[in-house]
């Protein structure tokens, strides 16, 4: 880099020398200054001398303080004073290009230039200094460049000093031609001496010299294919197109950004077309929504919806949710708006909610609550029963042999059926997508037995519906199963309403009647007439739940198993170890107050918060579920609505601990038969032995006695 | 996320759900540039939002010019009001571990915690039953310390180091490319590097002085602990931490938007082993 500045300098030299000798700043500047750079015919226009006197006296206050700032041949730290060279060079007079012309070689080119000003005026002693350092450096092209700046550097900030101190604030209104001089002669020290009579060296020899060192700058590296000219005059292009502030702070940067930029546009046809295609899919997809209400438009389908809008108004609820602080943004809520527009236009739905969103690992799902038409339900194919009774095909076969192996006694709970659609847990269907523009996935409706077992465990969701939950206990299902138990859970736990919005329909049975599991359903109430806001705030008892809760059994409406036992019991004879009686579950029936809800270890259930406490007139009540967080819940009196957002696993403030497995079951009954007995010990053995010694010797006693009493018989 | 780019920040780390209202937005605006002034920061950032039971916390941090030097940090309970917090000790770290549940919301709540201590008592040496109180404003302390420590991310060449020491912030710095920003690699911790030391010679090697100055996120423990997701239409790429659920960093690629928040309840997520 420093040799490159010297060339330039070099021709600038020439170039001012040209100007000084005759004084035309413009016919000078243009020839020269159309090499290298682009910006320098920009520079030369600026024409007047003084201005090339104020601009060298900039380009070499921060050229030197860059130098000596920067210290060794670095390559990016001499492109700082590679813009400013042409600047220099031009206000270097003309009788010091001879003096260039003597020093031969290319690599002392920046020797030349100093020697220039030289000629003008003889500047003491630092500058002898400097030009004996200059001179006494070897030849060679990097480092005396580099020791070349470094000493022609420190001369100038004495002279820079005086005017200016950092770079950016080089005085262009310094124009004394004195100080002038005092640059030049700075930059063209070590020519002082044998260059007094520079004046007359012969313009060939320059114009060799000026080849040499563009040629030189045009040699392309053998590394990397570039060469040091192109790559100056590319930067220089940038600094000057971008002109950023404190350009010379962040020269090394720009440098290696034109490097790599100039590597980066052999790639750039690929990777662009790579990276960018994803985005741009998705784009499209989300294009296709916004473009569904001109696919067929026509007036009666307009009207139809606006008749029976299925959609909610998501937006007014993401406006309520936002003054609360929760909610996905704007433009994210619209797009999912259109998304669930496409549902309800797709699927025979009477209502539809915006449920929330549910983080996952991968991807996230946006999920949907729908509740189909009447009559318009899609049947699901019966779903597998995990837990098959297997074992009653087993002991059919055993039976056969003649030697009864033992039969075990383990019955298979039986398992609990799901409820019907449109009934407890699956009161409503739930859709899930991705990303609104990807297809809604319709999930399928849950059974007991993945609640009980979503209970237990905890598990991230990765967002492919697809994927197994591997846990213990194991989980009845694939991700799409766990995902609508934990939303049945979320759904049962943190839907709330406003006390007296939802009513018991009057159709319903009374309280004559004892429907299973309490009354289940529900309506709007005509009469509502709101809740004042502050209410709402403070006590929780005007709030309540309008889903079922779920029983520890997995459903809302408690199902007896026992019942269909009787009937089994009739046939078989085998003996049962389960109890006879399941007592029933009971759960708090439906619209009971959250004021009922259980504490978390001293942590109330809910927060609830206004809004805003600066304008508390138009603030709404928000409730925040601390069982589930993320569950939010709003009402500004008339309205409400329940949303919940996060990662759809319940709180605890303990650690998650895993189930232990169950205990082993007993195979068989242990009776005093079976039981192995304890070989006697010494003691007992001998106590044992004394024992039937004692009842012998005394049987022996008994026969003596009867001896003796027959022989006394026999004697009479 | 910077304070001077809050609203953009905002909108775009909304893809977690929990954000600020237009109020307290609004008042942050003002609040922060005003402490900007008072406290002659260089940057502000704000740090996000910690939920207690009662009310909730706004933690803001500000910065010098050294971009790692220790960040000042300060809470408010209502945008407006700022009191600086203290740095965290190794005493309050001590304290604060013990403390679990959710942040109540009051400064001045105290803790009670019971702990066994030895007590000399003359040449006997008996355990008691001592109770510890804490205040929720170390619990705090050590919480946002914690936080920092172990989430606050960065992407690669958003900072960079001179050899004089301080970390500027980088200006060229034009964003990730989509590639580069769905590796964990290109994100680095912002703080201090604990780990660069073990890395072996051939690694150390591969790496920019200059911008790799870091620990990046490749080696956390346990493994699988962030995930990466493009968002918006694969225009923005968010990265959530599942150790401490709520901390969300957003970045677009090929843009200079970057920035982190927490919007959570303070606790650690001890059960993610189970849950991954």
């Amino acid at each position: 880099m420093e040799e490159s500045t010297s060339p330039k300098q070099e021709k600038e030299n020439q170039e001012l020398g040209e100007a000084r000798r005759s004084w035309e700043v413009k016919t000078a500047a243009s020839p020269q200054y159309s090499e290298p750079a682009s910006f320098e015919p920009l520079e030369a226009k600026q024409g007047l001398e003084t201005g090339r006197q104020s601009r060298s006296s900039r380009s070499w206050s921060p050229q030197s303080g860059a130098r000596t700032s920067l210290g060794g041949p670095a390559g990016p730290e001499t492109s700082s004073p590679a813009p400013l060279s042409p600047q220099e060079s031009s206000s270097t007079p003309s009788p010091l290009a001879p003096a260039i012309q003597d020093l031969a070689a290319p690599p002392q080119s920046d020797r030349t230039t100093s020697v220039i000003p030289e000629a003008w005026t003889p500047y003491p002693d630092p500058l002898e200094q400097s030009s004996d350092k200059r001179e006494s450096t070897p030849h060679h092209t990097s480092q005396s460049e580099g020791n070349t700046f470094q000493q022609s550097q420190q001369p100038k900030p004495h002279l820079c000093g005086p005017r200016t101190v950092s770079y950016n604030n080089a005085n262009q209104k310094e124009l004394r031609f004195d100080v002038f001089q005092e640059e030049d002669s700075n930059s063209d020290y070590d020519l002082h001496q044998p260059a007094t009579g520079g004046s007359e060296v012969a313009p060939s020899m320059l114009e060799t010299t000026i080849q040499n060192a563009k040629a030189y700058l045009l040699k392309t590296s053998s590394k990397s294919g570039l060469n040091l000219y192109d790559h100056l005059s590319n930067m220089l292009t940038k600094i000057l197109d971008e002109r950023p502030e404190n350009a010379v702070d962040i020269i090394e940067n720009i440098s290696q950004d034109v490097k790599m930029a100039h590597f980066s546009k052999k790639f750039d046809s690929l990777q662009n077309a790579n990276e960018m295609l994803p985005t741009y899919e998705i784009a499209e997809k989300q294009k296709a929504l916004f473009l569904q209400v001109h696919l067929e438009g026509v007036d009666q389908e307009l009207e139809d919806e606006i008749v029976e809008n299925a959609l909610p108004n998501v937006m007014e609820s993401a406006f309520y949710f936002e003054q609360a602080g929760v909610g996905l943004g704007t433009d994210e809520t619209y797009r999912i708006f259109l998304a669930l527009k496409q549902l309800t236009d797709t699927h025979p739905i009477q209502r539809c909610r915006f449920w929330g969103k549910i983080l996952g690992l991968e991807m996230n799902y946006i999920v949907a609550e729908v509740e189909f038409r009447e009559g318009e339900d899609e049947e699901e194919v019966e779903e597998e029963d995990v837990a098959e009774e297997r074992d009653n095909g087993e002991s059919e076969a055993d039976e056969d042999e003649e030697d009864e192996l033992p039969k075990s006694f383990y019955k298979v709970p039986q398992a609990i059926p799901k409820e019907e659609s449109r009934t407890g847990a699956n009161k409503y269907v739930y859709f899930v997508c991705n990303e609104p523009g990807r297809p809604w996935v319709k999930l399928p409706p849950v059974i007991p037995a993945q609640i009980v077992i979503a209970r237990k465990i905890k598990k991230f969701f990765t967002g492919r519906l697809d994927a197994p939950i591997i846990s213990y206990p194991p989980f009845p299902g694939n991700e799409s199963n766990y995902l609508r138990a934990q939303i049945a859970r979320i759904s049962a736990g943190t839907h709330v309403s406003p006390l007296g919005f939802y009513q018991f329909g009057e159709e319903e049975g009374e309280e004559e009647e004892e429907v299973e599991g309490g009354r289940n359903s529900f309506e709007e109430n005509p009469d509502f007439e709101g809740i004042q806001v502050i209410d709402l705030v403070e006590t929780l008892s005007n709030w309540v739940h309008h889903v079922q809760h779920i029983l520890s059994q997995g459903r809302c409406n408690w199902f007896n198993s026992i019942q269909k036992n009787e009937e089994e019991q009739e046939e078989e004879d085998e003996e049962k170890e389960e109890p006879d009686y399941i007592e029933q579950e009971v759960g708090p029936p439906l619209l009971t107050p959250i004021s009922e809800d259980s504490e978390i270890q001293n942590i109330p259930p809910w927060t609830t918060r206004l809004s805003s406490n600066l304008i508390p007139q138009y603030a709404i009540a928000v409730l925040q579920s601390n069982l589930w967080p993320g569950a939010y819940a709003f009402s500004n009196g008339k309205k409400f609505e329940n949303f919940y957002i996060g990662w759809g696993h319940k709180y605890s403030p303990d650690n998650y601990t895993p189930p232990v497995p169950p205990p082993v079951y007993q195979e068989y009954p242990s009776g005093p038969e079976i039981t192995e007995m304890d070989d006697p010990g010494v003691e007992e053995e001998q106590a044992f032995r004394a024992a039937q010694e004692a009842v012998l010797l005394a049987a022996e006693e008994n026969e003596e006695t009867e001896e003796d009493k027959d022989e006394e018989d026999d004697y009479d | 996320m910077d304070a001077e780019s809050l609203l953009l920040s905002l909108e775009l780390a909304s893809g977690s759900g929990q954000g600020l209202s237009p109020d307290r937005r609004a008042s942050l605006l003002t609040s922060l540039t005003l402490v900007k002034r008072d406290y002659r920061y260089d940057r502000v950032l704000f740090w996000g939002r910690i939920l207690g039971l009662v009310a909730d916390y706004y933690i803001a941090q500000g910065l010098s010019e050294d971009q790692l030097a220790p960040r000042k940090t300060l809470y408010s309970l209502n945008c407006t009001e700022w009191s600086l917090l203290p740095p965290a000790t190794e005493e309050m770290v001590a304290q604060s571990s013990v403390v679990k549940g959710r942040f109540m919301g009051d400064p001045s709540h105290e803790y009670e915690h019971i702990e066994l201590q030895k007590v000399n008592e003359g040449e006997k040496v008996f355990e008691e039953e001592v109770v510890v109180q804490i205040k929720e404003e170390t619990r705090l302390v050590y919480v946002i310390d914690q936080i920092d420590k172990a989430v606050a991310i960065i992407p690669r060449g958003a900072l960079f180091k001179t050899p004089f020491g301080p970390t500027h912030v980088n200006r060229t710095f034009e964003g990730l490319s989509l590639s580069e920003a769905k590796k964990l690699s290109s994100y680095f911790h912002f703080r201090e590097p604990v780990e660069l030391k073990n890395k072996t010679l051939l690694e150390k090697a591969d790496l920019d002085p200059s911008l790799d100055f870091m620990d990046s996120l490749e080696h956390d423990i346990p493994k699988g602990s962030w995930s990466i997701q493009m968002e918006r239409s694969n225009t923005l790429v968010v990265l959530r931490s599942l150790l401490w659920p709520g901390l969300t960093f957003y970045h677009a690629p090929r843009t200079k938007n970057y920035g982190y928040i927490y919007v959570g309840t303070g606790e650690k997520n001890m059960d993610l082993p189970f849950m991954l």
